[in-house]
C-alpha cells in the first residue's frame, strides 16, 4: 500500500481531473469571456487605449468599472439588490432568479435525460409549446374547482409534451430516424400549429384578440398561486420544478428503469445482449424526456395571468439544453445550472439600465458550456492531470463517513 | 477475412419498394379532390412576364378548379409511371418527382388565386432568392457530413456570415471586402467545430449546438452595443448590384428568374454544380466520401482521414458564410438580430430531403423557399386560408422522408463518428 502522502496526492489529482473542477473553471472562464466582450465594445476604454502607454490607468480603470458595473448590476437584479427601499424588495431579485429558473430546471431535467439515454432531445420547444398547448385547453375551455383545476392543467400539459417525446421515441425506435432532425422538424410544425390554434376563436384564441395570435388568460383556478404573496410574483412553479429534481433524482439514481436507461445510455450493444428492448427503452426515454419539458411547459402558461401568444416559450427548450450540458445531466447540476441562467435572465434588466447590454450574457452561457463540451480544452488551458482511474478520493471519503474503511 | 466481403447496401441488390407511388398516388389524390373536385370558384390567371420583359407572353388564364381537375389527374399518372417502375424494381427517377412537385404547387397556386393572378416570376424568383442561404448552408452541410462530421453549426456559420458581411461592407465601402471576410469568418467558426470534434473528440453535435449559441449570443451583444448605436456607419451596407446577364435574361419566364440577379445568386447557382462534379467526378470527392463512408480503408490507403475532414468541413464553412452574405448584402440590406432564424436548422433538413446529394439538396432548399414566399403571397391573395399550414408543409415532408417512406435517406456511414488512428 502506498503512503499516506501518496494517496493524499492521488486524492487531490482526482479532484483536479473531476467534472466538479471542470465545471467551475468552466463558468470562471466563460465569465471571463463575457468580461473581454463588455470591455471591447466600452468606449471610454477603446479611446484610452490610443495613448494606452503613456497612461495606462484610464484603460484599465475603464475596463475595470464596466465589469464590475456590468456584473454588479447582474448581482442586483437577480439575487440581492441593496439598494432597494425595503427588505422586501432587496429580496425580489433572488425570487425572480427563481421564478425564471424553475421551467429551465424542469426543461433541462428533460434534456439531461434523454443525454443520459444517449440520445440528443433538440426538441425542447416543440414539446414545451405542447406542453402549453394542452395546459392552456384545460385552464381555458374547462371549468373545474380550484386546485383541481390546476393539476388537471398541469397534468395535461406533462401528457401533452409526453405525446410528441413518444411520437419522436417511436419513428426513431421503428424506422432508424435520427432524433435530432426529427426534433428540430416538429419544433418548427409546433410553432406554426401553436399560432393557428391561436388564430382560431373557436381553438385557443382570445375572444377580443383581434387577428394577432394570443391564447385567452388561463382561469384563475388553474393559475399557479403565488407562493409569498402578492409581493412576489414567485408562483407554485418552482415547487413543481423541484418535485421534478427530487423525482428525475430517484428515477435516475435509484430505480430500475433508470438502471435500464443509463445502461442502454452507456453502451446499447451490451443493453441489447443482456436482454434490453432497446427500441422500447428509446421510445420511454423520449416520453419520459419531453415529460419533463412539459412541466417547463405548464409552468410556462400557468405561472402567468395573462394569456400564452406564441413567443410563450421564451427559447427555453433550447436553453436547456445548455442546462443540461453544464449541469452534467445530474439532478443538483440542473438544479445550480438551471438557477444560474435563471439568474441570467433575472438579472437582465438591470444591466440593460445601467446601459450594458445584457446581450452579454448569452456569449458567458454560450462560453461556459463550449469549455464543458470539450473536456480535453480545459486540462489544456490549466494544466490539468487527466481523469483517474483510482478510487483514493473514494477511500478517503469512505474513512471519513465510515463506511468499512479503506482496505 | 470477414473485411474482404462487399459492403452491404452498396453491391446488394436492393428493393425497391412501393412507398413512392403510394405517398405520390394519394397526394395526387388530394389535389385532385381539394384543389379540384371540391375546389374553389373563379378564374386563376397566370402572368407569366413582367411588364418590363422584352419579349411578352399571352396571360394564362383558367378556372381555378379545372386546373385542380387537370394537375391532379397529370399527377395520379405520374403516380402511375412510378408504381410501374416499382414493379420493375427501378426507382422513380428524381426529374420525374420534380415534375411532380412542380405539378402539385402549380394546383396549390391556382386554388390560391382563384378570382386573382399568380404572378409567376414573382414567385420564382422571390423563391430562389430566398432559398440561397438555405442552398449554400445546406451545401456547407454537404460537404462536412460527406467527410464524416455533423454539422449542426450551419445556423452559426449563416449568422456569422450574415454579420460580418453586413459591417464589413458598411465599414470598408466594398462589397467583396464583406464577402471575402464573411466567408473568411464562417470558415474560421468550422474550423473550431473540426478541431473540437477531430482533435478534442468532442461530441459533434453538442459542439454544433454550442457554437450556435455563442454566436448567437455574439451577434446579439454586438447589434445591441454597436450596430443600434452606430447603425448608419456600420450597418448599413445596402444590397448588391442586380446583374442582368445579356440575352440569356431575355428569355420568358426563366431569364428574369436564374439570369437577373445579384451575385450571390449566381454564385450559389454555380457551387452547387460544381460541387457536385467535385464530390461525384474527382479524386478529391471521392476521398472525402472514403472517408466518410469508412476512415480506416480511407486511411490504409494512405490518406489523411483528419486533414480531409478539417478542410473539407471549413471550406464547407465558407460557403455557409457566402449563404449568410446572401442573407444581408444579397437581401435585406442591413443585418437584423438573430436574422438567421432557422435558416441552419432547414439547410440541415435539406441535406438529408436531398440525400446528401448537392443538386436534390439544392431543389429542396427551393422547396423551403418557395414555401417561405408562399406563406406571404398566399397572406394577400387570399386571407382567409390557414397559412401556418402550409408553412408546416416542407417540415412535414422532412420528416416523411426522415422515417424512410420515400425511398431509404442513408447518411455516410461513419457520420459523427471520431477517427482515432489505432
Amino acid at each position: 500500500m502506498s503512503s499516506p502522502e501518496a494517496r493524499f496526492n492521488q486524492a487531490i489529482k482526482e479532484i483536479l481531473a473531476g467534472g466538479l473542477t471542470r465545471t467551475v473553471l468552466s463558468v470562471i472562464l466563460g465569465f471571463l469571456v463575457g468580461a473581454m466582450f463588455m470591455i471591447g465594445s466600452n468606449k471610454e476604454f477603446l479611446e484610452g487605449l490610443t495613448y494606452f502607454f503613456s497612461r495606462p490607468q484610464d484603460s484599465l480603470g475603464a475596463a475595470w468599472t464596466v465589469v464590475s458595473d456590468g456584473y454588479g448590476a447582474l448581482f442586483r437584479g437577480s439575487i440581492f439588490n441593496a439598494e432597494a427601499e425595503d427588505l422586501i424588495k432587496a429580496f425580489r431579485p433572488l425570487t425572480e432568479t427563481l421564478r425564471l429558473g424553475a421551467p429551465l430546471i424542469a426543461a433541462g431535467l428533460g434534456i439531461g435525460l434523454a443525454f443520459r439515454v444517449g440520445l440528443f432531445n433538440i426538441g425542447g420547444t416543440g414539446q414545451l409549446i405542447f406542453g402549453m398547448i394542452f395546459s392552456t385547453w384545460v385552464a381555458t375551455r374547462i371549468e373545474l374547482p380550484i386546485v383541481l383545476h390546476m393539476i388537471v392543467a398541469l397534468i395535461a400539459g406533462i401528457l401533452g409534451a409526453c405525446l410528441l417525446g413518444a411520437l419522436v421515441g417511436f419513428l426513431k425506435a421503428r424506422t432508424g430516424a435520427h432524433e435530432v432532425i426529427l426534433t428540430i422538424m416538429l419544433n418548427y410544425i409546433a410553432i406554426y400549429f401553436f399560432s393557428f390554434l391561436m388564430r382560431d376563436p373557436a381553438l385557443l384564441q382570445e375572444e377580443r384578440a383581434s387577428g394577432n395570435p394570443k391564447a385567452d388568460p388561463a382561469a384563475v383556478t388553474a393559475q399557479f398561486p403565488k407562493l409569498f404573496g402578492d409581493e412576489y410574483s414567485l408562483h407554485w412553479g418552482l415547487v413543481f420544478s423541484i418535485a421534478a429534481v427530487i423525482v428525475y433524482w430517484w428515477l435516475m439514481e435509484r430505480s430500475t428503469i433508470g438502471y435500464r436507461l443509463r445502461m442502454v445510455g452507456f453502451n446499447p450493444d451490451a443493453a441489447k445482449t443482456a436482454g434490453i428492448n432497446v427500441n422500447r427503452t428509446y421510445v420511454l426515454a423520449m416520453a419520459l424526456s419531453a415529460a419533463f419539458v412539459g412541466v417547463a411547459g405548464a409552468n410556462q402558461a400557468l405561472g402567468t395571468a395573462i394569456g400564452v401568444t406564441p413567443s410563450s416559450h421564451a427559447g427555453i427548450g433550447f436553453d436547456a439544453i445548455t442546462v443540461a450540458l453544464l449541469g452534467g445531466s445530474s439532478a443538483p447540476g440542473i438544479l445550480l445550472a438551471g438557477l444560474l441562467f435563471g439568474a441570467f435572465k433575472a438579472g437582465a434588466p438591470a444591466m440593460q439600465v445601467i446601459g450594458v447590454s445584457p446581450e452579454v450574457l448569452g456569449i458567458v452561457q454560450g462560453a461556459i458550456v463550449l469549455f464543458i463540451a470539450a473536456p480535453p480544452l480545459i486540462r489544456a488551458i490549466f494544466g490539468l492531470p487527466k481523469p483517474q482511474t483510482t478510487n483514493a478520493l473514494g477511500a478517503i471519503r469512505d474513512r471519513f463517513f465510515g463506511k468499512g474503511g479503506a482496505k | 477475412m470477414s473485411w474482404l466481403k462487399p459492403v452491404s447496401g452498396i453491391n446488394s441488390e436492393e428493393r425497391v419498394g412501393f412507398k413512392s407511388p403510394i405517398v405520390m398516388g394519394v397526394l395526387a389524390l388530394v389535389v385532385l379532390y381539394f384543389f379540384g373536385i371540391a375546389g374553389r370558384s373563379g378564374q386563376t390567371v397566370f402572368e407569366l412576364t413582367r411588364k418590363q420583359d422584352l419579349i411578352q407572353l399571352p396571360v394564362f388564364e383558367i378556372a381555378s378548379a379545372q386546373l385542380g381537375v387537370i394537375t391532379g389527374v397529370i399527377m395520379l399518372l405520374v403516380a402511375v409511371v412510378s408504381l410501374l417502375l416499382s414493379l420493375r424494381n427501378s426507382k422513380t427517377p428524381i426529374w420525374l418527382v420534380s415534375i411532380y412537385g412542380l405539378l402539385g404547387v402549380t394546383a396549390l397556386l391556382g386554388w390560391l388565386a382563384a378570382d386573382n393572378t399568380v404572378p409567376v416570376v414573382f414567385i420564382a424568383g422571390t423563391a430562389l432568392v430566398l432559398a440561397v442561404p438555405i442552398m449554400l448552408g445546406a451545401m456547407a452541410g454537404v460537404m462536412s457530413e460527406r467527410s464524416g462530421i455533423t454539422n449542426i453549426a450551419i445556423e452559426g456559420q449563416l449568422l456569422t456570415g450574415a454579420f460580418m458581411a453586413a459591417v464589413v461592407s458598411s465599414i470598408t465601402d466594398n462589397f467583396a471586402l464583406g464577402i471575402f471576410a464573411a466567408m473568411f469568418t464562417a470558415a474560421l467558426m468550422s474550423m473550431v467545430l473540426a478541431v473540437f470534434a477531430i482533435k478534442f473528440l468532442a461530441q459533434q453535435i453538442i459542439v454544433g449546438v454550442v457554437l450556435n449559441v455563442l454566436v448567437i449570443g455574439i451577434t446579439n451583444f454586438l447589434y445591441q452595443q454597436w450596430l443600434t448605436e452606430d447603425g448608419e456607419n456600420v450597418n448599413f451596407p445596402g444590397t448588391l448590384d442586380i446583374i442582368k446577364i445579356p440575352f440569356l435574361s431575355d428569355i420568358p419566364v426563366l431569364g428574369p428568374v436564374l439570369f437577373e440577379n445579384r451575385i450571390t445568386v449566381f454564385a450559389a447557382l454555380l457551387i452547387v454544380p460544381v460541387l457536385w462534379f467535385v464530390l461525384f467526378k474527382t479524386k478529391l470527392g471521392l476521398r472525402a466520401r472514403a472517408v466518410g463512408e469508412h476512415p480506416l480503408a480511407a486511411d490504409t490507403v494512405g490518406i489523411n482521414v483528419s486533414r480531409t475532414r478539417f478542410w473539407w468541413v471549413t471550406i464547407g464553412g465558407a460557403i455557409a458564410g457566402l449563404g449568410g452574405a446572401a442573407l444581408t448584402v444579397g437581401n435585406a440590406g442591413a443585418f437584423g438580430r438573430e436574422m438567421s432564424g432557422g435558416f441552419g436548422f432547414i439547410a440541415l433538413a435539406v441535406v438529408i430531403l436531398g440525400r446528401w446529394h448537392p443538386i436534390s439538396a439544392a431543389l429542396a432548399a427551393l422547396l423551403f423557399g418557395f414555401s417561405i414566399i408562399l406563406r406571404v403571397w398566399a397572406n394577400q391573395v387570399s386571407p382567409g386560408i390557414p397559412t401556418d399550414f402550409i408553412t408546416m408543409v416542407p417540415y412535414i415532408v422532412t420528416i416523411i422522408a426522415v422515417v424512410g417512406f420515400v425511398g431509404q435517406s442513408r447518411p455516410p456511414k461513419s457520420l459523427a463518428i471520431p477517427y482515432v488512428k489505432g
